[in-house]
């Protein structure tokens, strides 16, 4: 694959999204290196105290415009490779299996996907990149509650559970469709409270550690968690090939390890919590291209 | 009970005689180690893949023996030397009945 899927330009944002930011997020300027070092420098010396120093003195900011990054950046070659080449791709197995589960009958009106959507390769081109988005109902979705609804609304079937292997393997077969678009995800009148709630949770202290995603992954991005980078926790990828956990795995159940690191009690599977901070997640990712299925280690 | 499930394999379709080929094969498979417990305690059994052969025209030109520390969905990439026109044939065989086979055609000249 061409590295320029994993790079973007800076004008694919809107300038009022990152004009609200950049307010709100002063950077420091990254041309000025000599003063980037100095700072690094000082905080190595002063890292021993930093439970001390105010928050501010340490915090650097979230990542945005072209200087976000995917974690595919910060993996082994092997690891790139695999996620590359869709006959190395473990995912692969799963996109042939939701390729399969679309043209399946299914529930009491006996349809399949494809009896409404017809060929993914057309209809479901970008829907991926879009989610989670409010649906008419005002109710806001991802891209598994999207296919459990309509399983239960249009081919009167059980909804699928959480992390079960036919929901990750159509999900994985739809996010594929999306494959180099960019997430289209904006600031809407209809999800501007949910993006706020996100906001809020993603800086939200949480756990005994007492730690935010914003800490690690916004402030400290590109630095050291136990030997490993810390990303910048954009999700480009999912559902993923995680050889972690040796499967297939949605953004929820990575949010919920993440959850269990800082010793908090993750929020359940479709909670209105992980909805809000998924879509906040996309909103930040927005313009980014979609990787699905990615591997991760 | 029979199991099986998918297999990838990436190989060249022709090569000359002689030549070191490079093969590359996925197989679908959970290789559930039966060290794993569930949340109540009830220990999952062992159900993984024991056993990887290639023959090359009838005659075995790889072999592997798999065991519970492998991961899911075992990658496997070896060489072989291309000899003459015919066929691979690639089986896997497991615990709880699994058999997998897939075949490839090389065209040597």
């Amino acid at each position: 694959m061409p590295p320029s899927i994993y790079t973007f330009q800076r004008n694919a944002l809107s300038q009022t999204d990152e004009a609200s930011r950049s307010n709100k997020m002063p950077r420091v300027n990254s041309t000025n290196w000599v003063g980037q070092v100095f700072l690094s420098c000082l905080l190595g010396f002063l890292a021993p105290l930093g439970t001390l120093l105010p928050h501010k003195a340490l915090s650097q900011v979230d990542p945005v415009g072209v200087e976000r990054q995917s974690s595919y950046m910060l993996m082994s070659p092997d690891t790139k490779a695999m996620q590359d080449e869709p006959l190395l791709n473990p995912a692969t197995f799963a996109v042939l299996d939701g390729q399969l589960l679309w043209q399946e009958l299914a529930g009491k009106k006996n349809q399949s996907c494809a009896s409404c959507h017809g060929d993914a390769s057309v209809s479901m081109k970008g829907v991926a990149a879009s989610f989670p988005k409010v649906n008419a109902a005002g109710q806001l979705l991802n891209l598994e509650g999207r296919i459990n609804e309509c399983r239960t609304q249009h081919q009167a079937a059980p909804a699928f559970t959480f992390e079960s292997k036919p929901l990750l393997a159509l999900t994985a077969f739809v996010s594929n469709q999306s494959k180099g678009m960019p997430i289209t995800v904006e600031r809407t009148t209809a999800n501007e409270t949910a993006l706020a709630s996100g906001e809020r949770l993603f800086n939200q202290r949480m756990g005994q550690l007492n730690l935010s995603c914003a800490q690690c992954h916004a402030e400290r991005s590109g630095q050291k968690l136990a030997g490993n980078p810390i990303p910048q926790a954009h999700p480009t990828a999912y559902p993923i090939y995680r050889l972690e956990w040796q499967a297939v795995g949605s953004l929820e159940r990575r949010l919920r390890n993440c959850m269990a690191g800082v010793r908090a009690e993750p929020y359940a599977f479709g909670s209105n919590e992980f909805l809000e901070l998924e879509l906040f997640l996309a909103w930040r990712a927005r313009a980014m291209p979609l990787e699905s299925p990615g591997v991760r280690p | 009970m029979s199991k099986t499930s998918r297999t990838i394999v990436t190989m060249p379709a022709t090569a000359k005689k002689g030549e070191i080929l490079e093969i590359r094969i996925i197989v679908q498979h959970d290789m559930e180690s039966g060290f794993r417990h569930t949340e109540t305690g009830q220990r999952v059994p062992r159900d993984i893949i024991r056993d990887f052969a290639c023959t090359y025209n009838g005659v075995e030109v790889f072999r592997v023996e798999l065991h519970p520390a492998m991961g899911a969905n075992p990658l496997i990439i070896f060489t072989t030397v291309a000899t003459d026109t015919g066929t691979l044939e690639f089986k896997w065989s497991g615990d709880n009945g699994y058999a997998s086979s897939t075949t490839s055609t090389l065209t040597v000249t």
